[in-house]
């Protein structure tokens, strides 16, 4: 890689810092739970490392490592997404005045 | 630039704004899920984008991986309870970092010194935070779990053992930079790294989990960052940053709210000592449930302050229930959620909009201790310390310092408590002498149901 290469990616690093920090400082710490779990879920997108390492079939043992790291970040990506899902259907604004409940 | 490798830097290009949407998001309830069904869009393109890729050859161990991926991940998705998302959160940074150091250990096995000096020093970072986060995590994992005692593991001379073990591990790191051809030293320092991980979580006790989960969080986003400079892809960097930063800013939020720095947290081995720093004695006083339903039932404000007592007990539903009952009878029922209650950020709020609480009703620590002098009667529900006056008034406390739920200045305070022993901290609580502070000792699902149907009958 070249230096001028590293530098870009440097670039991106820093400014996805920012950005991250600029938009997550801004989520109430009522949803702080979901967060994780969505964070969680995107930062599986290191399955798109793994894919190529399990892919590239250059030995043996780096598809197996590979295989594993697919396995890994499938389950965080698939369980990430569903959870996060599962968590915000819950988080509702009132909807009927609570003498009208049943009981 | 062939088409080819065009479509995937354009797919990565979108997912990683549909990965920005997406936690935008999440800055509102009501934008929350939509923004996330972005995001998921946007996993999937960086995906096929991938798969289309020249470098791949060959898809069985891809395929197999996503199978297994996906065959352990859904039931987790639909199955895991709520309560368990603090264990779940550090079973998936586990996930998340040994991802990272597989792909780093990869590489480096592939490539060795051929790797060259720019990309050594990212992969050195890859892989020890991958290391010892998946160590760590685990052990946080069996923690929450309940596999670990919860409280922290000490022996003596502890501190300067990590740190000594700490330092070898990093020199390690330094002296592969300079002779990155010595395979030896890549793999020890793999070594110590998952050594290290353990090491670090076992002294942290269980009520200083947010902070660590937190922290762990944001370990696995910058190994996966590193990840992307090592393998140089850009969505991997902006996915990796915003996971980390996410985690940095939670473990920041969680230490202020327990007025405590990261490296008291990591360090401090919290709850082995300080038994000694609160002098308050007295009586408590034991209160029984009808005279509690009354108090609720003709009250104008009832406030509601669970905690980790809560979470064990399963006692959120039945919690919303005496809402309910106490709103029919036009009584304002309010909750009030500390930021480090239960194990996890955000952990009473998920509960309490599981038992189908609005978001509206539950109220930040800032917008509710203004209002606990006009509070008729506060319940405070398995929480201990978040609720501990000697936080404020005692500067000698160990807690000294940290916000707490002021809810010793409402005009009654209600503990449910399973016995008359000490919380997690071990700290005696001032709060529990207080003349307008009645226990109720139990269970707190089987107090809050005996509750629901005294103030029924009231």
């Amino acid at each position: 890689m070249a230096p001028e290469t590293l530098l870009a990616k440097f670039y991106v690093l820093i400014l996805a810092a920012f950005l991250g920090y600029q938009i997550i400082s801004r989520i109430p710490s009522l949803l702080h739970t979901p967060l994780m779990s969505a964070t969680n879920a995107i930062s599986g997108i290191s399955l798109v490392g793994s894919l190529i390492t399990a892919g590239a079939h250059l030995s043996m043992v780096s598809a197996i490592l590979g295989f594993c790291a697919v396995t890994c970040s499938t389950i965080n990506v698939v369980s990430g997404f569903i959870l996060t899902d599962r968590m915000l259907k819950m988080f509702k604004r009132r909807v009927e005045p609570p003498s009208k409940k049943e009981k | 630039m062939d088409p080819r490798s065009i479509f995937i830097e354009l797919s990565y290009v979108v997912a990683s704004v549909l990965f920005i949407l997406g936690l935008r998001g999440l800055t509102h309830p009501e934008t929350a899920r939509r923004g996330m069904h972005l995001a998921e869009f946007g996993m999937l393109l960086a995906i096929v984008g991938t798969l289309v890729s020249r470098e791949i050859v060959s898809y069985e161990w891809i395929i197999a991986g996503l199978l297994l991926g996906s065959l352990i991940g859904v039931p987790m998705g639909f199955w895991v309870p709520m309560t368990a998302m603090p264990q779940r959160t550090a079973l998936s940074h586990a996930f998340g970092a040994f991802a990272a150091a597989l792909v780093g250990i990869s590489e480096y096995y592939l490539h060795g010194a051929a790797l060259g000096v720019i990309k050594i020093p990212a992969l050195s970072f890859e892989v020890l935070l991958g290391a010892l986060t998946t160590t760590g995590s685990l052990v946080a994992f069996s923690k929450l779990q309940g596999f670990l005692p919860g409280a922290p593991v000490i022996y003596k001379g502890q501190n300067i053992f990590n740190l000594s073990l700490l330092a070898i591990t990093v020199l390690c790191c330094v002296l592969l930079q300079f002779f990155p051809g010595i395979a030896a030293l890549f793999y020890l320092m793999l070594l110590l790294a998952f050594v290290f991980g353990v090491l670090l979580v076992l002294p942290i006790g269980a009520a200083d989990m947010p902070v660590v989960i937190a922290l762990l969080n944001s370990y696995a986003g910058l190994a996966s960052a590193a990840t992307g400079i090592v393998i140089g892809n850009n969505v991997l960097i902006i996915a990796g940053m915003l996971d980390g930063g996410s985690g940095f800013i939670l473990s920041i939020v969680m230490c202020r709210a327990m007025n405590r720095s990261i490296t008291n947290v990591l360090f401090g081995a919290f709850g082995s000592v300080g038994e000694t720093t609160t002098a308050a004695t007295g009586q408590m006083h034991a209160t029984n449930i009808e005279e509690v339903a009354v108090q609720l039932a003709y009250a104008r404000q009832a406030v509601f302050v669970p905690g980790y007592g809560m979470a064990t007990a399963q006692a959120q539903h039945v919690l919303r229930q005496l809402g309910d009952e106490l709103e029919e009878r036009g009584v304002a029922v309010k909750y009030a959620i500390h930021p480090v209650a239960g194990r996890m950020p955000g952990h009473m709020n998920v509960l309490l909009a599981e038992a189908n609480v609005p978001y509206s009703q539950l109220n930040e620590l800032e917008i509710i201790n203004p209002e606990f002098p006009s509070t008729d009667v506060a319940v405070v529900i398995g929480a201990n310390d978040v609720v501990n006056p000697d936080a404020r008034d005692n500067p000698k406390s160990i807690i000294a310092g940290m916000p707490i739920l002021e809810v010793d200045k409402a005009k009654t305070v209600v503990v449910l408590k399973r016995g008359q022993g000490k919380g997690f901290s071990g700290l005696v609580n001032p709060l529990f002498f207080k003349t307008n502070c009645g226990m109720l000792y139990g269970d707190a699902k089987e107090t809050l149901t005996n509750l629901v149907q005294a103030v029924h009958n009231a």
